[in-house]
């Protein structure tokens, strides 16, 4: 009736798997309330300046010249290459105003004989700093529900709790790795947040379908056994495409570029927590809320082949 | 079951593909350096293209083409260099003559005229892939509602002096306009009249020991509209002066209810860019008031006499100038900078409108022999913290920066002197030209990148999207042998097909773009990697061949749909609640769905069908 390539028993790991995910989940929400997200000037208004010199340059002198004309508190870094120079100005109530980075920029080619070049000037007024953080925090959110409605009408709510557990469970977990790591968190990186949970609801999406399927299917198995099954079916596919998507996002990380680094690398925690979350958080959630065959039943008129035993 | 399609599934997978294809193919021609010619006004014509040709032949600059396009003149060239010298000899030649010619460097596309007349175009790229700025700017909205209720104020004051109305004082103020009277009776009347007269206006009654007064305010309606034509007015003056700036395709948008978008492309001092476009500076004309001796003493007890107003000079002396003007900067409609031939020093000439030539001309000539002053005012912004939220503070600086005596009868033309540097004359010029902004405006964000940044991003986002892509497709013809093969055809066309999407829609194509792209090619897998391993384990239930393949497709079919329609409505909640990047991401990601879809299950099934259907199959190569 059933066949499998492989009989793993995925099952017998959920209760550590569960300890390990709420550790994991606890680590991360403790770092997110001490350590924070390392937010850059999308969220929190000010402004980048990133320039490119002729030549490796020295970031000493360019600070005393920042320091000179009272920019005292500007970050100023080496991006990319040595003859790149990055300078972030934290949030100031007196001077925020996109003239700054006019400023910043004359003063450095005052400072330098040769022609510098400006690659990019990021400013954000304090005022749509506040929107982009709400907004996002809005997409999120309104994404989340989205979802279960869409989920809990399409399937069962206690999947639909499930596969919104597993994608809180990915948020979580992504956003207190870049916590941990203190690596930058722009409006790219939210972005790369949301396609994860894209990513790993189309995972979880698909194990459920399979279990679903499965209920309908086999009437002698209890549900464990039932959900055990659908993992291994699923595994195959599940690991495929994870190794598929997780190559082109490392070459996204290694070729391209700074500008989408922390992108990529959101992403790629997010596919690897995913794929896990789809095994065993969603499913297990489930489970724990009492998923049971009589709950899936299709009503009697819809003659579905595959409901029939 | 039998794994055949019908042939006209088959007719229209080769029409999509063959659309997917004409329409991707723009992309693949690069861009020329070129120069787009315009005019403020007037449509440009053949007359234009052969003068401007003439220009660059005399000159002896070599250029590929020049066409009339639309209602600009494009021409294209092989070099930047040519590009660049032939922009300042345009510049100079067509300057001399009319003023409101716009001579702009461009990037053309250099697709074959085959593709562009069935309007196929290369992608829209967005800012951070071609270089340029990219600016939020928000409308003052209170300073824009006192200054009509300024203006209104004015109004309402020769109106009660017609209809004989007696008054003790009119006075604008937080965002309502005051009228003070001496009797009630009076307040009444004038209420009724003036009810009747301004149907624009809320009136509110108030009084204390002695005064009687009405507060009037815009009712909803006419604040709205206040508020809509003053940021549409203010959209108008942002397109005059990009103009002015040379930009090709700028977007100049209305964002919500006080903000706009202005993107240029290409803009490489963006500097100046920025002073250009927020910059307040206006002009006004009026006449001094009195003696040296009483300016003096108006400084010192900071009173002016009634009627007239303290300003201070350039070099910081004191004047006092009449509080109505001659003539305001909106009257003025042609200015251009100079060198004084007298004096050497920075001019501008200035042309006026009809009205304010009229009024120009019969004050000045009431009133030769005496003193006239030009004003200079431009609105800055400060923030400072008040009760621990920050604010926006708006001061204006007003500088008169020349007296004069009118020696003459004023009328249309003059010119004007006093300015610091030319630089000063020139920008003052551009903006006194391009008309004033109703309301002033403040940058709240600001996005540049340089062009070198620009094609890196293009160059590394391309190079990620080959690597990732062919290292998916190695993997899968490994994996799943012939079916993987397949499969490599559906993804490639995937991509043939979402670059076609793009370029059809001309949706700007965004660094997130571009790893949305990538991420679908990861994620479009999936689909075929649902099948494939239907497939196997219906094999290995011991299913024929024919039937593995049938129930596979079908019972991936449902599988795949729940998994990327709820991907989609994720995509669809970015689009709408997110803002650039996000958006850029979303559409790619949205686009990535649909077309993986279509080529992963209809594309391959069409090709297997193709392979093993109406035949006797032993084995599948999966």
């Amino acid at each position: 009736m059933v066949s499998t390539k492989n009989n793993i028993d995925f099952m017998r790991l959920r209760k550590p798997a569960m300890i390990f995910s709420g550790m994991l989940m606890l680590m991360s929400l403790i770092s997110l309330f001490t350590l924070k997200l390392n937010v850059g000037i999308d969220f929190t208004g000010g402004s980048i300046i990133e320039v490119g010199y002729q030549q490796a340059v020295e970031l000493e002198p360019i600070r005393n010249a920042l320091e000179n004309q009272g920019f005292g508190d500007a970050i100023v870094q080496h991006f990319g290459s040595a003859s790149e120079v990055l300078i972030r100005l934290v949030p100031d109530v007196d001077k925020d105003k996109a003239e700054l980075s006019s400023e910043i920029i004359g003063l450095l080619q005052a400072a330098n004989d040769a022609e510098i070049d400006v690659r990019r000037v990021d400013f954000v007024g304090p005022q749509v700093g506040e929107e982009l953080t709400e907004d996002g925090g809005l997409a999120v959110l309104y994404a989340l529900i989205a979802i279960l409605i869409y989920v809990a009408f399409r399937f069962e709510y206690r999947f639909s709790l499930g596969s919104v557990a597993a994608l809180v469970h990915d948020v979580v977990i992504t956003l207190g790795i870049f916590s941990v790591l203190q690596l930058d968190f722009d409006l790219s990186v939210l972005a790369a947040i949301l396609a994860v949970i894209g990513y790993s609801l189309n995972d979880t999406i698909v194990v459920f379908d399979r279990v679903r399927e499965n209920f309908r299917k086999i009437r002698k198995k209890t549900s464990l056994e039932v959900v055990n099954i659908s993992i291994n079916q699923t595994i195959s596919r599940t690991l495929m495409t994870s190794f598929t998507t997780l190559l082109v996002v490392l070459s996204l990380f290694f070729l391209g570029g700074e500008a989408i680094h922390a992108f990529a690398m959101a992403l790629i925690i997010g596919v690897l927590v995913g794929t896990y979350s789809s095994i065993y958080v969603a499913t297990t959630t489930a489970l724990v809320l009492g998923i049971s065959r009589s709950d899936l039943l299709l009503p009697e008129k819809e003659g579905d082949e595959m409901a029939r035993p | 079951m039998v794994n055949r399609y019908a042939p006209w599934r088959y007719i229209l997978l080769i029409l999509i593909i063959t659309i997917g294809v004409i329409y991707a193919t723009p992309n693949l021609y690069g861009e020329d350096p070129a120069l787009q010619i315009t005019h403020r006004v007037n449509l440009v014509d053949q007359g234009e293209l052969n003068n401007i040709k003439s220009i660059l032949e005399s000159e002896g600059i070599d250029y590929q083409s020049i066409e009339l396009e639309g209602n600009n003149v494009l021409v294209r060239f092989a070099s930047e260099d040519a590009q660049l010298k032939a922009a300042t000899l345009v510049r100079e030649a067509l300057y001399s003559s009319d003023r409101r010619y716009v001579v702009a460097l461009n990037l053309a596309p250099a697709t074959p005229e085959w593709l562009t007349s069935l309007n196929a175009l290369p992608m829209y790229l967005g800012l951070d892939l071609r270089g340029g700025v990219h600016f939020l700017m928000e409308v003052d909205m209170e300073s824009a509602i006192e200054k009509s209720l300024n203006r209104a104020a004015g109004e309402l004051r020769s109106f009660m002096r017609e209809e004989k109305i007696r008054y003790k004082a009119v006075q604008s103020s937080n965002q309502k306009i005051g009228i003070r009277f001496t009797s009630a009776e009076t307040r009444d009347a004038a209420r009724l009249l003036l009810e009747d007269e301004y149907r624009d206006y809320e009136f509110v009654e108030s009084n204390d020991d002695r005064s009687w007064f009405i507060d009037i305010s815009y009712n909803a309606t006419a604040l709205e509209e206040e508020r809509r034509s003053a940021i549409e007015q203010n959209i108008s003056t942002l397109k005059n002066r990009v103009n002015e700036l040379g930009v090709a395709e700028p977007v100049i948008q209305r964002q919500g209810d006080e903000r706009v978008v202005v993107q240029l492309p290409g803009v490489q001092d963006t500097v100046r860019a920025k002073e250009i476009l927020g910059a307040t500076a206006t002009l006004e004309f009026r006449l001094v008031h009195g003696s040296f001796a009483e300016w003096s003493a108006a400084q010192a007890s900071g009173k002016a006499p009634i009627g007239s107003r303290l300003y201070m000079q350039s070099d910081g002396s004191p004047v006092l100038l009449k509080r109505s003007v001659i003539v305001t900067g909106d009257q003025i409609v042609g200015a251009a900078s100079g060198i004084d031939t007298q004096s050497g020093s920075p001019d501008v000439s200035i042309t006026m409108n009809a009205k304010g030539a009229d009024r120009m001309a019969k004050i000045t000539r009431d009133n030769i022999g005496k003193p006239m002053a030009v004003v200079f005012i431009e609105d800055k912004f400060e923030f400072v913290e008040v009760d621990g939220e920050r604010q926006r503070v708006r001061t204006t600086e007003t500088e008169v920066i020349n007296v004069a005596t009118i020696r003459d009868q004023l009328s249309k033309r003059f010119h004007i002197t006093g300015l610091d540097s030319t630089r000063e004359a020139r920008d003052l010029a551009l903006l006194l030209r391009a008309g004033a902004l109703r309301a002033p405006m403040v940058i709240v964000e600001e996005r540049t990148v340089g062009p070198s940044l620009g094609q890196e991003n293009i160059d590394r986002g391309f190079l990620s999207v080959v690597v990732g892509f062919v290292l998916v497709l190695l993997f899968m013809a490994v994996y799943y042998k012939l079916f993987g093969l397949v499969a490599n055809i559906a993804l490639t066309l995937n991509l043939v097909l979402m670059v076609a999407i793009l370029s059809i829609f001309q949706a700007t194509l965004t660094l997130p773009g571009i790893a949305g792209i990538v991420l679908t090619v990861g994620m479009a897998v999936d689909a075929n990697v649902l099948i494939f391993e239907r497939i196997r384990e219906e094999i290995r239930l011991g299913n024929t061949p024919q039937a593995a393949i049938y129930a596979g497709y079908g019972k991936a079919f449902g599988t795949i749909a729940d998994a990327n329609i709820t991907t989609f409505i994720a995509a669809i909640v970015l689009f709408g609640f997110g803002t650039g990047p996000i958006q850029g991401f979303a559409v790619t990601l949205m686009i990535g769905i649909v077309s993986s879809m279509f080529t992963a299950i209809f594309g391959t099934r069409a090709v297997i069908n193709l392979i093993y259907g109406r035949k006797q199959v032993t084995r599948l190569a999966i």
